[in-house]
């Protein structure tokens, strides 16, 4: 292991004039780990819409479901990696297709929580207003569902976040890559400039999707 | 030969089931740092999430530890705690505990802050104090919640003992950190089937422990507490 010296002999938690000189690598690192956490997060969405639809509608679908996603969800992301890299190679793919998985997981059981928890009452207004199945689901029962799927994309993002620093390990850098750079050259910035920035990431990602859902829900906002 | 089939020879060859890379060594080293960090971070956890929940204070705290918990990248926090201690277990203890702590924290802040005010009521009209009002009244019926704020934290401390390889620590991660680095996927492969049984055996056996230790008179009333366990997913 390399182990960088400095002028006076001690490596400072921060060195600003590395800091100053890497900023185009950090910023690229920064913009792998968005782009990897969005996919997972809007692939995770995109199949967990129409399952838990149809697991609120059928409830025969939720054990098989829930059960195949939660044995999914349970596998560490190093395992689950190092399970698809013989069939998917070092790729992209391999890590998208664990980040979605356990995404899924997540975003599935709040789909179908928020929508049990739809008033009947509210069911029974519409039916009574002439809204027929698909009209009720999409204009009355998803909407009211929302504050519960939002709940899940809050955790399934800062999740994904914490997670996307282990894609190093099939090279598709983001953070992850800086604090690896930390541990092998023993120095001490990277490493703290790549956790830094993903915990301000996650804590940003978590806020802005809570103001998400105070423009999007304005009828559960207190009083 | 197809793949399966070698990896299946790896993991059936008895060389690699003895010496100090073998399968009983890496499973011993990988349950001794998992079950030291799910161990020490109980010790702190659950008596600071019991007391807020049974005062009622610091809610939102207690609650919002766990997001922060979430927030935290567990790669990151393996390498600063090497970095600070330098080669050995302590480093990955260190780090397992502070992963393990936010979920116990929480889960037994809401068991205790769920507990009907007419049940500590009638407790106190019996004559129970303080203390005895906690551990014979309060403590049995968040029970479920407790545990499963155990499980979720002991199932993620395993699965993030799996990193402990990536900073020169054991474990079955090993496996799996060399066979990346040697483009050993046989190895890499066997490595993993052992991570996932592993974790999906934890998950299974405290699944299990908690239905036991639930007392008889509320299973029926609680939702099932595998459901109520919120999402903590740290590698």
């Amino acid at each position: 292991m390399a182990r960088r010296v400095f002028l006076d002999g001690v490596d400072p938690w921060v060195n600003w004039s590395w800091l100053s000189s890497h900023v185009p690598t950090v910023l690229a690192d920064l913009e792998q780990h968005v782009v990897l956490t969005v996919i997972a997060v809007i692939g995770g969405l995109v199949i967990a819409l129409p399952l838990g639809v149809a697991a609120y509608r059928w409830t025969g679908l939720r054990l098989p479901t829930l059960g195949t996603f939660g044995v999914f969800y349970t596998i560490p992301s190093l395992a689950l990696f190092a399970l698809l890299v013989p069939y998917t190679g070092i790729s992209g793919v391999t890590a998208e297709i664990a980040l979605i998985g356990y995404n899924v997981l997540i975003l599935l059981r709040n789909v179908i929580v928020g929508l049990d928890e739809v008033p009947n009452d509210v069911l029974d207004a519409a039916d009574g207003m002439g809204y027929r199945p698909l009209a009720r689901l999409l204009r009355v029962e998803l909407p009211l569902a929302l504050p519960a799927i939002i709940a899940g994309v809050r955790v399934a993002t800062v999740s994904t976040i914490g997670i996307v620093t282990i894609a190093w390990v099939i090279g598709l850098g983001g953070l992850g890559e800086l604090i690896l750079q930390g541990y092998i050259e023993s120095f001490h910035t990277p490493l703290v400039v790549g956790s830094a920035l993903c915990v301000a990431l996650a804590l940003t990602a978590d806020l802005g999707l809570a103001v998400v859902k105070r423009l999007a829900v304005p009828w559960a906002r207190p009083a | 030969m197809d793949f399966l089939h070698r990896v299946f020879i790896w993991l059936a060859d008895p060389a690699h089931w003895h010496g100090s890379d073998g399968i009983p060594t890496r499973l011993g080293e990988h349950l001794h740092l998992s079950l030291e960090a799910v161990a020490i971070g109980a010790l702190i956890a659950l008596p600071i999430g019991i007391t807020l929940g049974h005062y009622g204070r610091f809610g939102t705290l207690a609650i919002s530890v766990s997001n922060l918990g979430r927030a935290l990248p567990s790669y990151g926090i393996l390498v600063t705690a090497f970095q600070i201690l330098g080669l050995g277990d302590a480093p990955i203890i260190l780090a397992l505990t502070a992963l393990a702590i936010p979920p116990m924290v929480t889960n037994s802040y809401v068991g205790l802050r769920e507990v009907n005010p007419d049940l500590k009521d009638a407790a106190r009209g019996m004559g129970y104090r303080e203390l005895a009002q906690v551990l014979r009244i309060e403590l049995p019926l968040a029970v479920p919640l407790i545990m499963a704020g155990i499980r979720t934290s002991a199932v993620q401390v395993v699965a993030t003992a799996t990193l402990a390889a990536a900073i020169a620590g054991g474990g079955l991660g090993r496996y799996i950190i060399d066979g990346f680095a040697q483009q050993d996927y046989v190895k890499l492969f066997a490595g993993a089937v052992l991570v996932g049984v592993l974790a999906l055996v934890t998950e299974g056996s405290l699944s299990l422990v908690e239905r036991l230790l639930v007392p008889r008179g509320i299973r029926l009333q609680k939702a099932r507490p595998a459901s109520r366990a919120t999402a903590f997913k740290t590698a």
